[in-house]
């Protein structure tokens, strides 16, 4: 045999190429995750900047302080309060429907009207929430006003949640619903993807038992799915604590803290969009950065606790991300153990 | 278990009627709450067709906002016709900024990074995605309005951020689905790495990174809480200014403007800004899932 003559090297001036191409594509890549990184550290610390002059003013009794009287005292205790009342309220009706939707699309119906059914609930989430508010001021709130609240009222009215009904039908009550429904298909979203991928072993196995469908969905896929059912709800409950607009269309902006769910007040994230360029003195737009600190706080906090929920539990990421399929059998297993 | 009767004929007994009944009663509070959702989506573009569709013409399109052009019957006076203008600069550079980043953060991600310069990078785009728009508006106002004013390309650059998670999301899904082996067959050939990625990697992802592209522009042409901070003091007579140094009117700002201020005229206006913004937004929603499923198919192929 003869031996391979020459070498099999480039023209020099390919080799030149393409080296720099090498280096020139990975610093572009480098450069842009860096620009990333640096936007976030960025945003973190204009903010908190932005909020010093009311720290040291203020310090921490800021966030208990309720009054905001647009020129020489401010607290951020009424907003907090609020964004608190109007997240949780909307988690309360958006979680169960949210999971009942879940469990619709990746176990109860066919793929096939899931394949129509999910991509509509889907589409829930592309409405502009500039759009949902519209809507929330003049179809929501006249029926609001007229007709929920005061049968709300009229049934439960002796606990002070449920108080007079608005005169103009909007209010935190309403904000609530808004907030719902923009929760809503997040959560349903997540939580489908979640259930699909239970494995089809541990539904079969619990069939086998005799379990009817409701009892192995509550058994071996609610069972198993606990923590990522968890994380689906804090993303749920982030979207309603950084809704700005919407809520700031119909809460009936007002600066307090009260009992009555159906009266006015006031959240962080619509504080920020309605008194940021409002700046009369910059105490003022020094406590709206701090209100906006308190915001981007429990932001983070909560992205991050729903990412270490999935990370903790090595659930399919519920942010997208490479899936991964769940390994913890035994979990799945031990609650198998359905009542017969 | 003890003592069971072997002997008994094998019909359900009442235990079984109960749980037969649990069973059907939450299967269908499960559809119940998938009717419910849809119908929420349905009523909402009743609602939006409904009050905007009347109020659609060529001048209402055409024209801005204290522009008279029709005092007939109920049909508002003014339109959107700079608001139009405004928001399709406003995305337009926006997207000009996220797209080449959003792509190089993937390749970054996919191609170039060991895990330890991955995990700060992922980290920071899951925190960037979870930011809320009015925080990053907050930022860019603090930043740049502060002392300086309004301009339209400040929005640009918050639709920018809120976009660079999404489309570096999407692009790196799909540049995870290109096989290794396709890579590695272009290295062995001798083909240099930027050649495999450029010429190769590229563009078998480039359906992915289409469709993440149109859903993020989507997505940002309804972000209202951004230009509310950072272009909403425009000139309600001027058609279009320059980008770069003015605020410029757009649709969400014209529709969250004219909802709070109320009344029968502006209410219209806003229904008819809010028709054709959900509807770029639903035929950019369609688009992408078709794109998908079409991009889907050639991979699988």
């Amino acid at each position: 045999m003869n031996s391979i003559a020459g070498t099999a090297r480039l023209p020099s001036s390919r080799r030149f190429t393409d080296r720099v191409g090498d280096r020139v594509l990975f610093g572009l890549t480098a450069l842009a995750s860096l620009i990333a990184v640096v936007v976030i550290a960025l945003v973190i610390y204009q903010i908190v900047h932005g909020a010093v002059p009311a720290m040291s003013k203020y310090g921490v009794g800021f966030l208990f302080h309720d009054t905001w009287n647009g020129s020489t005292i401010f607290g951020g205790g009424a907003t907090i309060f609020g964004t608190l009342v109007t997240s949780a309220g909307a988690l309360l009706i958006a979680a169960p429907l949210g999971i009942a939707i879940g469990l619709y699309l990746s176990q109860l119906t066919s793929p096939r009207t899931a394949a129509v059914i999910g991509p509509l609930v889907e589409l829930l989430a592309a409405v502009p929430s500039v759009i949902i508010g519209l809507w929330g001021i003049v179809v929501l709130a006249p029926i609001m006003r007229s007709t929920i609240e005061p049968a709300l009222h009229n049934v439960l009215g002796f606990i002070p949640l449920f108080g007079s009904p608005s005169l103009s039908g909007s209010g935190i009550f309403t904000a609530i619903v808004i907030l719902a429904i923009m929760a809503l298909p997040i959560i349903a979203a997540i939580t489908r993807d979640l259930f699909l991928t239970v494995p089809s072993e541990l539904k079969d196995g619990a069939l086998a038992l005799g379990a009817t469908r409701w009892e192995m969905v509550r058994g071996v896929v609610l069972g198993s799915m606990r923590p990522g059912i968890a994380s689906a709800c804090i993303l749920g409950a982030a979207r309603a604590l950084g809704e700005a607009i919407a809520v700031l269309q119909v809460i009936g902006f007002v600066f307090q803290a009260h009992a009555n769910l159906f009266d006015n007040g006031s959240t962080l994230a619509a504080t920020l969009a309605n008194d940021a360029t409002s700046n009369n003195t910059t105490l003022e737009t020094a406590s709206v950065f701090y209100l906006g600190v308190i915001l981007l706080g429990i932001e983070l906090l909560v992205n991050l606790a729903a990412q270490a929920i999935v990370r903790h539990y090595r659930l399919p990421s519920a942010t997208g991300g490479p899936t991964q399929k769940i390994v913890d059998v035994s979990a799945a297993a031990t609650a198998l153990d359905v009542e017969m | 278990m003890a003592s069971v009767d072997y002997s008994g004929p094998l019909t359900p007994t009442g235990n079984l009627r109960r749980r037969r009944v649990v069973d059907r009663l939450a299967r269908g509070s499960a559809t119940a709450a998938a009717v419910l959702a849809v119908a929420i989506l349905l009523i909402f573009i009743y609602s939006i067709v409904q009050h905007g569709a009347s109020v659609i013409s060529l001048s209402f399109l055409t024209k801005n906002p204290l522009e008279t052009f029709s005092v007939s019957g109920n049909a508002p006076v003014g339109g959107i016709g700079n608001a139009i203008v405004g928001s399709l600069l406003i995305v337009a550079i926006g997207t000009a900024i996220a797209l080449p980043i959003g792509v190089l953060i993937a390749l970054f991600l996919t191609e170039f990074a060991s895990p330890r310069w991955a995990g700060p990078v992922r980290l920071a785009l899951d925190l960037l995605y979870g930011l809320p728009s009015i925080v990053i508006a907050l930022f860019l106002y603090g930043l740049l309005v502060v002392g300086h004013g309004q301009a339209g390309v400040y929005a640009s650059l918050a639709l920018a951020i809120i976009m660079v998670p999404l489309i570096a999301r999407t692009t790196g899904e799909s540049l995870g689905l290109v096989p290794k082996e396709l890579r590695d067959a272009s290295l062995a050939l001798g083909i240099s790495r930027w050649r495999t990625t450029v010429g190769l990697t590229i563009p078998s992802a480039f359906g992915g990174i289409v469709t993440g592209t149109v859903l993020a522009v989507a997505r940002a042409a309804g972000e209202t809480a951004p230009v509310l901070l950072l272009s909403s003091l425009a000139n309600p007579t001027q058609t279009s200014g320059s980008v770069f140094s003015q605020p410029l009117n757009n649709l969400p700002y014209d529709i969250y403007n004219f909802s709070v201020e109320g009344g029968a005229t502006n209410f219209a206006k806003a229904w008819g800004a809010a028709l054709v913004l959900v509807t770029f937004v639903l035929v950019a929603n369609f688009t992408a899932r078709a794109l998908h499923a079409r991009s889907r198919r050639m991979m699988s192929r």
